[in-house]
């Protein structure tokens, strides 16, 4: 029960500390500006989780959300139909790794470590300098300012229930988390596998073009190095979460509160608190361990 | 409430003519977004230097630092947009993109915050930039070799970091030098990242294949490897430009003193940070007149004056300059000449 709860109260926690150190941040604006970039982080998150659900671990998301950047602020503008291909593309070219890692039992880490540097080439080839320029009517979507309600929240509610209901109230769902958890039980029950392998990395392909989609739409402009910080923040994600690495136990809803929050710990709560120049790298780091060493901490006492 | 007082604030600078607003009560935030090397640390100690003053002599209520923990750009956007969030008039940057943190900077301005730009500068139109000529540099660079070798000869040339905006102004610049001194030739480049060690290594590794070399164009932070390299090979010393660090000043006093050895040092002070903050100052004092892309001068030393210098680094440092207020309306004065 508590570890349920886990993400949404870490969240509240982080939250109240930022209402009480810097109250105006806790308006339609203020939540505006503090969440618009936790929606990439979210969508990055979710990625993520679809790969550790099949016991797998994607090390290239990162650098993978900078090249859809990369061409989502140049051919996705200039020729639609190319950008569209190229990104339908690239998430063909995670269905294949999924396939590679499962036919030939490669460890996911090496294949999608090396796969990081195919990313950050290809990015680096195609915008060789900062710039670019995201497409008009994408800039129009993340900017999009609902009444009453927030578009970062609307948003991160709107992943949040469409994945929760694909992946634990349909019954395919259930056979691609089953791939992570018992997937001896699986091959002799029928199912194919190498086809559960396949829709899994899809799917983070997927929610990668997505997460990259999102962020140009943001920044306005890319760089292809702009994603790099993504891979270590999508893993803590699910973890925060209530996910786990092996087992198939993954919860959508807390891959999202675990993402936003830490977005809001990161950054906001870490200028609110007007800490030395010095020793702001190390206490980034710090709210990092304590947030997640918190979660071990608490889940294991239930056991 | 905020806008009251800029009403008012103008209402006062109608009735008064030529007052200007006063800044006791306004906030400046610098983002910056890397703290790992000596010149972004000697930027942070100039910085810190001249704001603090100005807190204690109450020109600005407050002049808070902010760094990344890494060099990402959506961490530094999510900064801004947290430093929008707190309430500061402006904010002073060290942008980690030219064009991927506009998103930011557009909101920032939008929220009435003034936003300076400098070193890592940005490319959206409200925001002010306060940029070197690294162009100049790099050409003067072969103007003053042509001095100290007049007969011309072989020049190799060190790079800095791959694919930034410095690197390829400062290589323009050197190569226009080459093109209207025709006695020099470029035979060889490498790429030195501005890094004593990563410099010592690339040239150590490109010397065997090069004839001889009269001279090295650079871009600071790597005179000294080059010279070390020269010395492992047991080659003749050729003029190597400098780049104001404190080990370069120091070879260069140690061969001047053994054999009259001569050469020039330049490169961007990190006290231009100082710069940036009183241009923000200056804007929220209500000029208006400033232009939005500042063009201010390098740090250069010469034969006769690096001596006087050099003790004022700190060791492994850079040479720097720190702005005061009036260094500042001059130079915003000198741009507004052009």
């Amino acid at each position: 029960m508590l570890r349920g709860l886990l993400p949404a109260l870490s969240l509240a926690l982080v939250l109240i500390a930022i209402a009480w150190l810097n109250p105006r941040a806790i308006s339609y604006f203020g939540f505006n500006l503090m969440l618009n970039l936790a929606i990439p982080i979210a969508l990055a998150t979710i990625a993520q989780m679809f790969v550790i659900a099949g016991n797998e671990l994607d090390l290239s998301i990162g650098t993978f959300v900078g090249f859809v950047g990369c061409v989502t602020a140049t051919w996705l503008r200039d020729a639609p139909l190319i950008g569209i291909l190229v990104l339908l593309g690239s998430i063909g070219v995670y269905a294949l790794l999924g396939a590679l890692i499962h036919l030939r039992n490669l460890p996911s880490i090496v294949v999608t470590l090396g796969m990081s540097f195919v990313w950050q080439g290809l990015a680096i080839l195609i915008l060789p300098k900062p710039g670019g320029k995201a497409p008009d009517w994408l800039l129009a979507t993340m900017s999009f300012k609902p009444p009453y309600i927030p578009f970062p929240i609307l948003a991160a509610l709107l992943i949040a229930v469409v994945v929760h209901f694909g992946l634990m109230r349909t019954s395919y769902g259930v056979i691609l988390r089953g791939s992570g958890g018992n997937a001896a039980a699986l091959r002799r029950a029928g199912w194919s596998l190498l086809r559960t392998k396949i829709v899994l990395f899809a799917l983070t392909g997927l929610f990668g073009v997505l997460s990259g989609m999102a962020l140009i739409g943001i920044t306005t402009s890319a760089d292809a190095n702009i994603g790099n910080g993504y891979t270590l923040l999508s893993i803590a994600g699910v973890i925060l979460g209530g996910g786990e690495f092996v087992g198939g136990r993954v919860s959508p809803v807390g891959a999202v509160i675990g993402a936003l929050t830490l977005a809001l710990a990161a950054s906001p709560l870490l200028t609110f608190m007007h800490i030395p120049p010095d020793w702001q790298v190390a206490a980034n780091g710090a709210i990092l361990i304590i947030v997640l060493a918190a979660r071990v901490l608490i889940s294991r006492r239930e056991r | 409430m905020k806008k009251l007082l800029v009403l008012s604030a103008l209402a006062a600078m109608l009735v008064s003519g030529t007052a200007l607003a006063d800044t006791s009560g306004k906030k400046i935030a610098f983002s910056n977004n890397y703290a790992g090397n000596s010149w972004r640390q000697a930027m942070l100690d100039s910085y810190g230097i001249v704001t603090k003053k100005a807190v204690e002599d109450k020109v600005v209520a407050a002049a808070d630092v902010f760094t990344t923990a890494d060099k990402e750009v959506p961490t530094q956007a999510a900064q801004v947009q947290n430093l929008i969030l707190q309430g500061y008039d402006a904010i002073v940057i060290n942008a980690a993109s030219p064009d991927a943190l506009n998103g930011a900077i557009k909101q920032a301005c939008d929220a009435n915050i003034v936003v300076v730009s400098f070193d890592g500068t940005v490319t959206e139109p409200c925001a002010y930039r306060v940029v070197v000529d690294f162009k100049d540099m790099g050409k003067q660079e072969v103007e003053q070799m042509a001095k100290f070798q007049p007969k011309g000869g072989n020049l190799l040339e060190i790079r800095g970091l791959a694919g930034t905006s410095i690197d390829d102004a400062i290589h323009a610049g050197i190569l226009e030098g080459v093109a209207a001194h025709p006695e020099f030739k470029i035979v060889g480049s490498v790429t030195g990242d501005w890094d004593q060690t990563t410099a010592q290594k690339a040239v150590a590794t490109i010397l065997p294949s090069l004839p001889d070399v009269v001279g090295i164009v650079d871009q600071g932070g790597d005179g000294y490897g080059a010279a070390q390299a020269f010395a492992a090979a047991g080659k003749p010393r050729p003029t190597i430009i400098m780049g104001n660090r404190q080990d370069e000043l120091k070879w260069w006093k140690e061969q001047k003193e053994k054999d009259g050895y001569k050469t020039w040092s330049a490169s961007i002070a990190p006290g231009v940070s100082t710069l940036a903050f009183w241009v923000a100052q200056q804007v929220l004092d209500g000029r208006k007149d400033i232009p939005h892309d500042l063009l201010v001068p390098y740090l250069a030393f010469t034969q006769d004056d690096f001596e006087a210098a050099l003790p004022k680094i700190k060791e492994g440092g850079v040479a720097t300059h720190e702005y005061t207020q009036e260094d500042a309306i001059a130079a915003i004065k000198a741009n507004i000449k052009q």
